[in-house]
């Protein structure tokens, strides 16, 4: 039974970057967005310069921080949502994410492969050395 | 009920007769409308914004590449000068202040072009890109610097793909300075009519879009490559 109060119910899509709302709230998103990101920054820095923290650890501290501020970047300033409206912006975005992530992964595991089944460079040179004295 | 079965439809041309591209003109305007699913194509304002974002999407993914090349260089420094030489925290992180309170103040001007208030929209805007402005000028000023030092691109590996990436997000932060420099100018001549405030909110997008590069570029490049 699908009748027309139904239809009537759907909300259009929304573009990325369109927000619904009073300008007051727009503005309490962006606020909150810049705090937020703001907050993230500091504790980026904070954590690469602190002696605080286990060594080993930071590098990976840090790629958790700069991925949670992206999602605050999304969310806040992007108004990317998990709302039936931004459907098709998530699913574009996982799209990429995805892109993006089989990019950087296959290389470094690629390139990494390489390296450590490459003769190093001063065994190279004697080799070569070798075959012109032959 | 149908146009065609209406008395006066001889008398009006019917420009549209399966309502391809009419969601939000009136009759109804949903469940028929043939090819185009529930309710037609939506509001060009939203193919205008979608279309825009996948374009974004790729450019990540280009970017994706060169970070990638960045990752597996970075090492490779030829006897040359190490990131943790060359790069100035302090200098990466007034960038970052610059460039997150830049998008943030392009997100406020887009607040006022939607509530139509030419002053503030104008006032957003030229202060965005005063920061952008900021931002571009330290990072010119560090690459004068490092190719002063004899760290240019062609001194190894690592500073090819150093700069290839971020001279990348510069050339991105300056081609969008010009573009806000155009908005400014066509906010200003024609007002908020629905082109200007499609390829307004674009440029937001396109803003926004940088800084969540920076964010990737900050990390990677200055905090890990400047870690003890």
């Amino acid at each position: 039974m699908s009748n027309d109060s139904h239809y009537d119910e759907r909300h259009d899509d929304a573009a990325p970057g369109d927000e619904h709302g009073s300008t007051l709230q727009g503005i309490q998103t962006y606020v909150f967005g810049l705090i937020l990101a703001t907050g993230l920054t500091a504790t980026s820095f904070w954590v690469a310069s602190t002696h605080v923290l286990w060594g080993p650890g930071v590098p990976i501290g840090l790629c958790v921080l700069a991925i949670a501020q992206m999602g605050i970047h999304l969310v806040f300033f992007l108004h990317i949502t998990t709302g039936p409206d931004n459907t098709n912006n998530v699913l574009a975005l996982a799209f990429g994410v995805l892109i993006v992530f089989l990019v950087v992964a296959g290389s470094l595991w690629i390139m990494a492969n390489l390296n450590s089944n490459m003769l190093p460079m001063d065994q190279m040179d004697r080799l070569t050395n070798l075959q012109m004295q032959r | 009920m149908n146009a065609s079965t209406a008395p006066h439809a001889p008398l009006q041309p019917v420009l549209d007769p399966h309502r391809l591209g009419h969601r939000h003109g009136g009759g109804g305007g949903h469940g028929d409308a043939a090819g185009h699913g529930e309710g037609g194509p939506a509001s060009k304002r939203i193919i205008v914004g979608y279309g825009f974002w996948i374009f974004l999407l790729s450019d990540i993914v280009m970017f994706s590449a060169i970070f990638a090349s960045y990752a597996v260089l970075s090492g490779q420094t030829a006897g040359g000068p190490t990131g943790a030489q060359l790069f100035d925290r302090t200098t990466v992180a007034v960038e970052t202040g610059a460039l997150l309170i830049s998008s943030f103040l392009c997100g406020l001007a887009m607040i006022a072009a939607n509530a139509r208030n030419m002053l503030w929209t104008q006032i957003g805007l030229l202060v965005t890109g005063l920061f952008g402005f900021v931002f571009i000028a330290l990072e010119l000023r560090e690459f004068a610097d490092m190719i002063a030092h004899g760290a240019g691109p062609d001194r190894s590996a690592f500073l090819s793909a150093f700069f290839t990436l971020v001279g990348c997000h510069g050339m991105h932060v300056s081609v969008g300075l010009l573009w806000l420099g155009t908005m400014m100018a066509q906010i200003w001549a024609k007002g908020f009519r629905p082109t200007i405030m499609r390829r307004l909110m674009c440029f937001s997008l396109f803003w926004h879009a940088l800084d969540i590069i920076w964010v990737a570029l900050f990390t990677i490049v200055y905090l890990l490559g400047t870690l003890r």
